[in-house]
């Protein structure tokens, strides 16, 4: 019974850095390039979430609201700022401007919220289910968690194969000069991706501090690399690849942090990425690319 | 003709770092060091080290490496073993620093070598994510590795120190897990890290500008046209990536000996440090190994510098990076520069005619 509590939770987990991923994996299948700041955009939603839930004691839904608002907005702004500026350069150039934005946000929240770890509280306020006796607790936290992680799924899968704009995506990601070409707004198209992705973490951060409630401007990095690796294991640019990698990513952490060692989950974590990737250069479900002479 | 111009060009570049030495020597004996540039010096020297070593591999053999501390951690970690487990056999201290550099660097160097024959086979980010992965897993093992020796010999664990099972009397904890190695001697000073700088850029610029590195930058420009025309593309990037590992354990050593405590943290050797090498390595410029040092040294003392402005230091350094990057990388600030930049020279043309 303890291995399938285990289990449950190394699912919640993985569906957290499932949604996280989809930000990384939507971003670099557009726009080629790796959102380094994503993680800390999860630490931004977390703590206006925070603010406007503890602070001002509002209901946690329009925590919720104002968290997604605020990281939609910022998503935009900084791809506005930073990252189209350098469209047409190196994508070494985007990646450090990325960075340049991450170590920005992190200061901000510094400066606002000082370096100690705040107690976040659960959005998620439901009654635990109590399964076979007693014996198997599933937190509520947990079945949010993966219910959310499923419906923005779908959400998602329908929104980029049904509406005008997220067939838009797939032409961009596919080519961007011949979409252009087409009539496509390719600044928009990635502006919009831009606001999904942001709002995304959002959510993850809620569902994320509501299972580990310390919050310091730091909180989204490590998630933000895990998730990230989430979405090279299982194909970077493949939406059903970022749920794949994610779940298998949080399952692999958590049995090894219950069974092996909770010092040694991350190198168990990173060493299972290392050995998939060498079997499967572009991971799980990413397409090979054959280069022509 | 060329080979003039690159001569003149290392000529440069060398004579920077022995200027900056001569610059911080004068300083010093005038009394215009404050103590925090003092302490500042030997991490500058280990930085600008790094950039131009990570430089190899990115600018050079043009594959993003995102797991550079991690070597750094492996040196840092077996030279500061060295110096510890010989305090007895060899008494100088001198010459105990000078064999954890070489152990160091071996020890990065033969994991380079190791790491890269799996590693080099992927492309791009798939690289940059596998390197940034093995650099986390050689943090984390260290920071569970417990080393302890007695009159039987060495004893390795991964548990905690009672597992060791030393021996009571002759028994020594040399590793001690997330604690790390203490008691090192502080023997690293400003002078040797300009030594080991200058042995870098020897060994790099060297490399650059013989044959092999000749083919290193072909697999970088078209890796189908070097392998059309012969060049063995797995041993050329091998031999780059190896070198870049050991020139990182060399400047692990060097920063192990500046610290009486060495710690695998992730402060000291988690992917940030790679990520802050690699914004060296970019803003330096990519294969300009010049540019690497200098930016190098001017980042590494920015927050230093900033130090008054407390707690916006931080912020401030973020903000000099978004604007440099978007100032050097974008088109739209190229073209301006280069718009700039013609007025000017069209301006200076007009008066001498």
């Amino acid at each position: 019974m303890s291995f399938l509590s285990y289990f449950i939770s190394g699912v919640s987990l993985g569906a957290v850095y499932a949604i996280i991923a989809l930000g990384y994996t939507m971003v670099y299948g557009i726009a080629r390039m790796l959102n380094f700041a994503h993680g800390d955009v999860i630490m931004v939603g977390s703590f206006v979430i925070f603010t406007v839930v503890s602070t001002f004691g509002l209901n946690p839904l329009i925590g919720i609201a104002a968290g997604v608002l605020a990281c939609t907005l910022l998503g935009v702004t900084v791809e506005r700022i930073a990252y189209r500026p350098l469209r047409e350069a190196t994508s070494l150039a985007v990646l450090i401007t990325a960075i340049g934005v991450s170590y920005f946000l992190q200061n901000v929240a510094l400066l606002i919220f000082g370096s100690n770890a705040h107690q976040f509280t659960s959005v998620v306020s439901l009654p635990n289910l109590v399964l076979a006796g007693g014996n198997l607790i599933i937190s509520s936290t947990a079945i949010v968690t993966i219910i959310s992680c499923i419906i923005i799924m779908i959400a998602l899968t329908a929104f980029i194969n049904r509406t005008k704009i997220g067939q838009a995506m797939l032409a961009v990601s596919e080519d961007r000069g011949a979409a252009s070409l087409m009539g496509i707004d390719v600044n928009k198209t990635i502006a919009v991706t831009f606001a999904i992705g942001s709002a995304l973490a959002a959510i993850a951060g809620a569902l994320l501090c509501s299972a580990y409630p310390s919050l310091t401007p730091y909180t989204g990095s490590m998630p933000g690399i895990k998730a990230f690796t989430a979405a090279v294991f299982g194909g970077i640019g493949s939406i059903p690849g970022a749920l794949i990698g994610g779940i298998v990513l949080g399952v692999i952490e958590n049995l090894s942090k219950a069974y092996i060692s909770s010092q040694l989950s991350d190198a168990i974590v990173f060493a299972v990425l290392i050995i998939v990737l060498l079997v499967r250069p572009t991971g799980i479900l990413g397409r090979k690319i054959n280069e022509k002479v | 003709m060329t080979k003039n111009k690159v001569r003149i060009q290392n000529a440069v570049t060398y004579g920077m770092v022995i200027l900056f030495w001569v610059v911080i020597q004068v300083m010093d004996k005038t009394g215009h060091l404050t103590s925090l540039f003092k302490g500042l010096l030997v991490p500058l020297c280990m930085y600008a080290i790094l950039a131009v070593s990570l430089n190899l591999t990115v600018g050079i053999l043009g594959e993003l490496s995102l797991g550079h501390a991690g070597f750094m951690c492996l040196g840092a970690f077996s030279g500061a073993f060295l110096t510890n487990c010989l305090e007895t056999a060899v008494p100088g201290v001198g010459l105990r620093f000078f064999l954890a550099l070489i152990l160091g660097a071996a020890v990065a160097g033969v994991f380079g070598l190791l790491i890269g024959i799996p590693v080099l086979r992927l492309k791009g980010d798939y690289l940059a994510i596998v390197t940034l992965a093995f650099g986390e897993i050689i943090k984390n093992l260290i920071n569970v590795l417990y080393v302890g020796r007695d009159a039987n010999g060495f004893h390795f664990s991964m548990k905690d120190t009672t597992s060791l099972g030393l021996d009571e009397e002759t028994g020594v904890i040399l590793v001690k897990g997330a604690q790390g190695i203490t008691g090192t001697p502080r023997a690293a000073t400003f002078t040797i890290g300009i030594l080991l700088l200058l042995l870098t850029l020897f060994i790099v610029l060297n490399l650059i500008h013989s044959r092999t590195g000749r083919a290193i930058m072909s697999i970088r420009d078209n890796r189908i046209a070097a392998e059309s025309i012969g060049i063995n593309i797995t041993k050329y990037k091998l031999m780059a990536f190896s070198i870049s590992a050991a020139l990182a354990g060399m400047a692990g050593v060097l920063y192990a000996h500046s610290l009486s405590t060495l710690k695998a943290s992730s402060d000291n050797f988690g992917y940030n440090k790679s990520i802050l090498i690699l914004v060296f390595v970019v803003l330096g410029g990519l294969g300009n190994m010049r540019g690497s040092i200098i930016a190098a040294m001017l980042l590494t003392a920015l927050p230093e510098l900033l130090r008054g402005l407390n707690d916006y230091r931080m912020l401030i350094y973020a903000i000099v990076l978004i604007v440099m990057t978007i100032f050097n990388s974008s088109p739209k600030a190229i073209e301006l520069r280069s718009v700039v930049m013609s007025k000017l020279r069209g301006g200076a043309k007009k008066e001498v005619a």
